[in-house]
């Protein structure tokens, strides 16, 4: 079989593995940010919470985590349904551009992120 | 009397496939689903479906009977019927030859690609190769597959890609090599399985375990191979 270069880490196993490790921070986060959104918060704790040091990394984890989970899990989605298979040469085409598509949106997100966690 | 609907296609006759009603009279008898094929094959000669040993050993009667996956032979009409009505179709999934028999290359093409025999690179010994009760009970609830397909048909991942992932069936006989003391090919089996597609499409839904006429557990077996891939690669 050809490799599926397009995969995240050209791997099963690898992709398996970082699709559980991203999934187990992403709920870490997720709680977190429940957890300080719940508990009352206000511009002035907010800006403070984002000024220390391990809040932004554990954020930057975060949003590197989303991105490669999202990327593994909708690769499997097209590669699942806009294949040649499914719908012909035009799956190909789909499958490419869907890939690209993604990919940009994702990129910008962690760009943009990083932007916006170190800042203000 | 009860309201059987069968799906009929004949490639030579028929644009399309259609299902066709027939009444029939179980005269109160719980019978198998194949009883009911059987006699209304005797009415109509053309209805088509492959059959063999009517006990569930050989596998050749699986089917989708009210929507879930079985053998015909070893499903009594009072595990599956509903108001009255049975609906008989094909195994999902699979190109149809004609009526009920599907064409079970790509599922058997899968099977191939697991290798399916012992192989060992030590010399043959005199007799045979010993294996201890315990080695030989890991291979318990994987070498009863009789390969029938009801799993990789229901399984969606199968249905859209049957060239790239193995399917339950193929991965359960995998992992029975895998399991096999006697066996030394283990590496070579794993890395022919690393790829994204042969046993990661699998995201563990286990419409398998839930059809498996044998009663067996392909989702178990696909973990334990994950494990293994795990354990090598990390």
């Amino acid at each position: 079989m050809v490799t599926a270069v397009t995969s995240f880490g050209r791997s099963g196993t690898s992709d398996w593995l970082v699709q559980r490790v991203s999934g187990v921070i992403l709920l870490a986060y997720f709680l977190f940010i429940a957890w300080v959104v719940l508990s009352g918060v206000d511009y002035v704790s907010w800006k403070a919470l984002f000024a220390q040091t391990w809040v932004r990394v554990f954020s930057l984890m975060a949003l590197l985590s989303l991105a490669a989970h999202a990327w593994i899990g909708l690769w499997a989605v097209v590669t699942d349904y806009l294949t040649e298979r499914m719908m012909g040469t035009t799956g190909n085409v789909l499958r490419i551009s869907s890939q690209l598509a993604i990919a940009l949106v994702l990129f910008v997100y962690v760009v943009w992120g990083v932007q916006v966690l170190w800042g203000y | 009397m009860l309201q059987v609907s069968i799906y009929r296609y004949n490639p030579e006759t028929d644009q399309q496939p259609y299902m066709q009603e027939f009444q029939f009279d179980t005269e109160g008898k719980d019978l198998m689903v194949l009883d009911v094929l059987e006699q209304i094959k005797a009415q109509d000669s053309s209805v088509t479906y492959r059959r063999s040993c009517r006990e569930g050993v050989c596998g050749s009667d699986g089917l989708n009977i009210n929507g879930k996956n079985g053998l015909a032979c070893i499903t009594p009409l009072s595990a599956t019927v509903k108001n009255n009505k049975l609906v008989v179709r094909p195994l999902p999934g699979l190109p149809v030859i004609r009526d009920l028999v599907v064409d079970m290359s790509m599922f058997y093409a899968q099977y191939e690609k697991i290798q399916p025999y012992l192989q060992n690179n030590t010399p043959a010994p005199a007799i045979e190769r010993l294996q201890s009760p315990e080695d030989r009970a890991k291979l318990d609830g994987l070498y009863e597959c009789i390969l029938c397909a009801c799993c990789s048909t229901s399984c969606p991942s199968f249905w859209w890609n049957p060239d790239r992932f193995i399917g339950p069936a193929g991965l359960l006989q995998a992992y029975r090599f895998l399991a096999d003391s006697r066996d030394t090919a283990t590496d070579e089996r794993l890395s022919r399985l690393d790829d994204p597609f042969s046993v990661f499409r699998c995201h563990g839904i286990q419409n398998c375990v839930n059809v498996c006429p044998k009663g067996l557990n392909p989702t178990r077996a696909i973990g334990h191979i994950r494990t293994m891939l795990l354990t090598r690669a990390t």
